[in-house]
């Protein structure tokens, strides 16, 4: 049935046409970008050659700068020069405050406490930031692969959790791409190790980044990923190794009175001599002070190690937790696999050797593996290879739970649970008479809600007035593949709903994302307006598009009067297609939705019996 | 939803756990949503919902407790809301005991061999009662089914033991 045909330019690409899909790896201190191109997945580097790009955005009085362009400010304008931005990502003030982390730059702080910076250009948040270090990778992957790209994977760490996920699939949004996975990094180096060995077992990945650190143990089967049990700590990464040199500097030259130039100088100077401390076992500390006097002094390695010891024995605490979680054996482990910069430290690399007792795999380089893997899941994703083998099967890190009686927390899905997932619980009222209930979310391991991250607080209106203990609320925790939330909570007896899609505390709200969204184009209105009606139209599209396969591959679950009837409602979000009505659009969309529902499920249900069809014609 | 259906097994105790995880990854590469992910809104939200629930069987039938408790649902006998308490004076005197075991965790002078020990007495005490659970879902006779509630309730209890005892392994991580 060739009803429709959609293949316009810019509209839908052709069914066998390569799509344009990248990896963006969003790191602490460098980011990097990864194709797939004739088969193969490498990262993408810029006109002079250089892969990553340092994570730094400094923001002038007229213009934005990024990368090396930025970095080379950094010591010079440290309160306009933001680092390590990553670290804020989804944090309020309070957090960053007890982290030490904030002494170089000024805040202030949004309604909902998220910290502003405040620079020569007004305030930013960490989301605008880290759209702005997307920006040129976007461009770069445009422009080296010909074309806009139809969709990206960035990677977050696995420990991540729902706020700083949130907030990276904003700051995507604010640069405009279709994010078509948020991929957990230590995922995706397994896929990119996986792939080249064709291996099985388990495979342990040990993920310390900049400012990040993750454990992940997964079973490799057949081309499927399953991860078993991940953790980590989301502010530990090499920049605390910076920050105890940069502290040890300060006491042995006795330092006082410092700036934030002097900071930021301290801090790039403890990090030249730890990354020179992977190849030598003796590096001299130097520092020319604004008075020229120049300061020297020593740094042994064993010094060194003996300093972040305790950050490097947490990390092994929580991979001895995570195989505990996994439920395997130290004997189990085939492989272990070393990501991130700071898995250069040759403490790192000694200690993890000793726990896992198998040398790590490092063919890859750690910088770019991430990058590498993400590229590959997002080849396959965007459609480009429909017969792959390769499925990835993530879990939540943290576990998620609402408030009950006492401050306590009620744990609604336990950490290391697969996802996506539903899980329901049940409550009820505790006084007579009682019509509406707060709701407050949070995630952690903790046992007090005080102890957990506040995600969101909703509340349910409506409930009939009954005698306590008679109302019953379920409240649904609905898990996306992505690790992102979202709640409903209903009263069983009257259907009374509420559903939040869980903006975390420390967010920004959907308002404040369409302000961005707005501040960021030239033509404000006139563009977004544009982009909402090109998104429908690809949408449309792409509706018709499975619609009328479906009903070619599929079309005799229909009696004659329901096909009819979906015909006729694609014969007219066809033509609505090429006017210029994103709302129309959208309607025609969801009449032709609510029609094809009961079709669409029972496809999707064919296709669970065919699979297990296929097992047990397997097993005979 | 019965859980049995979806993964194609006949509703009973007795799971082969190794074919349970093949059919699961089968499931798993037709309807996931990474399969979806260029697709429409409305497959896209069903793939969500049937992986949702593909992950949440596979779960409550890989682990003895949830499949036990599943299978005593399906019966007509549900526990998951319930506030009856197990009254078995011998098991609840044990499980003083070990509780004030857990306990003595954190001032003993070989924590890690203490954690062990009573890793194994759950690890064994457990098995025993699921070896008796197993035999009593297997019979068509309602009471051997409410005898089979009993032994889930402690089975639960052992489990919460169990999350205590790694909860108190976490906390002498955190001490280092």
């Amino acid at each position: 049935m060739a009803l429709f045909q959609i293949a316009e330019p810019g509209l839908s690409a052709a069914p066998h046409q390569h799509r344009l899909a990248v990896g963006i790896d969003l790191g602490t201190t460098n980011s990097l970008v990864a194709a797939v191109r004739s088969g193969k997945a490498t990262t993408l580097p810029d006109l002079d050659g250089r892969h990553s790009i340092p994570s730094i955005i400094r923001y002038t009085k007229d213009q934005i700068q990024s990368g090396y362009e930025a970095e080379s400010y950094s010591a010079q304008d440290p309160q306009n020069t933001i680092v390590s931005v990553k670290r804020f990502m989804g944090r309020s003030l309070n957090d960053l405050q007890s982290n030490n982390l904030i002494s170089a730059y000024r805040f202030s702080s949004s309604d909902h406490g998220l910290p502003l910076f405040i620079t020569e250009q007004g305030e930013v948040n960490p989301v605008q930031v880290s759209a702005e270090i997307l920006k040129p990778l976007v461009a770069r992957a445009e422009a080296t692969l010909g074309g806009e790209l139809e969709g990206v994977v960035i990677t977050v760490p696995a420990y991540f959790d729902d706020a700083q996920r949130q907030g990276t699939k904003d700051a995507a949004a604010l640069v405009g791409v279709n994010v078509l996975r948020l991929l957990n990094e230590p995922t995706a180096a397994a896929i990119a190790y996986g792939l080249d060995s064709g291996q099985e077992g388990v495979i342990a990945v040990f993920d310390l980044g900049g400012g990040t650190f993750d454990i992940s143990v997964l079973r490799l089967n057949k081309g499927v990923f399953e991860v078993l049990a991940t953790g980590g700590d989301s502010t530990l990464g090499g920049d605390d190794f910076d920050h105890l040199l940069a502290a040890q500097l300060i006491a042995q030259w006795q330092l006082t009175d410092i700036s934030p130039t002097l900071e930021r100088q301290l801090l790039i100077e403890a990090r030249r001599v730890k990354e020179a401390l992977t190849d030598n076992v003796l590096v001299t500390a130097s520092l020319i002070l604004a008075t020229q006097d120049v300061l020297r002094f020593d740094v042994t390695r064993d010094a060194f190690d003996a300093l972040v010891l305790p950050l490097v024995k947490k990390t092994i605490n929580s991979c001895r937790r995570a195989m505990r979680d996994a439920g395997v054996g130290i004997d189990d482990v085939l492989e272990t696999v070393m990501v991130g910069g700071s898995t250069r430290v040759p403490l790192v690399r000694e200690q993890v050797l000793r726990f896992f007792k198998k040398t790590p795999l490092t063919s890859i380089d750690p910088d770019r593996v991430v990058a590498v893997g993400a590229a590959i899941q997002a080849d396959i994703l965007v459609g480009n290879k429909p017969d792959s083998d390769l499925l990835l099967l993530d879990v939540i890190p943290l576990s998620l739970g609402i408030e009950t009686m006492g401050g306590l927390v009620e744990k609604v899905v336990s950490r290391n649970t697969t996802i996506p997932i539903a899980r329901a619980q049940e409550f009820t009222t505790f006084k007579d008479g009682q019509t509406a209930m707060a709701f407050h979310v949070v995630q952690g391991e903790r046992e007090l809600v005080d102890n957990c991250r506040s995600l969101a607080r909703f509340t349910l209106q409506g409930i009939p007035a009954l005698a306590a203990g008679a109302a019953h609320i379920r409240v649904t925790f609905q898990v996306d593949a992505d690790g992102l939330l979202s709640v409903t909570a209903m009263e069983k007896s009257t259907g009374v709903q509420s559903s939040i899609q869980v903006k975390p505390s420390f967010g920004l709200s959907d308002v404040e994302i369409g302000h961005m969204l707005k501040e960021s184009m030239t033509h404000a209105k006139e563009d977004i307006s544009r982009r909402m009606l090109a998104e429908k139209q690809v949408e449309a599209a792409r509706v018709l598009e499975s619609i009328s396969a479906a009903l070619n591959k599929d079309g005799d679950l229909l009696s004659d009067e329901v096909r009819s009837q979906i015909e006729a409602s694609m014969q007219s979000l066809s033509q609505l297609r090429s006017a210029n009505d994103a709302d129309a659009i959208e309607k025609a969309i969801e009449a032709l939705d609510h029609l094809t529902q009961d079709f669409a499920a029972k496809r999707m249900d064919n296709s669970i019996k065919l699979a297990l069809k296929g097992q047990s014609v397997d097993n005979i | 939803m019965n859980y049995f259906e979806l993964f194609s097994f006949s509703p009973s105790f007795d799971v082969d756990t190794a074919l349970l995880a093949h059919r699961y990854r089968d499931l798993q590469k037709a309807v996931h949503p990474d399969k979806f992910a260029h697709s429409t809104e409305q497959n896209k939200r069903l793939a969500v919902q049937r992986t949702a629930q593909i992950n949440d069987g596979f779960q409550t039938l890989k682990n003895p407790v949830s499949r036990a408790e599943h299978l005593l649902a399906l019966k007509g006998i549900e526990l998951s809301h319930e506030s009856t308490t197990v009254k078995d004076t011998p098991f609840l005197m044990q499980q003083m005991q070990w509780r004030e075991s857990l306990e003595d965790i954190r001032d003993s002078a070989a924590p890690d061999d203490l954690i062990d020990e009573l890793n194994q007495c759950f690890i064994d005490y457990s098995q025993s009662i699921i070896s008796r659970l197993a035999i009593l879902l297997e019979s068509d006779q309602p009471q051997d089914w409410h005898q089979a509630a009993d032994h889930i309730r402690k089975l639960k209890f052992m489990v919460k033991l169990q999350d205590e005892l790694s909860r108190a392994e976490d906390a002498l991580f955190d001490d280092e």
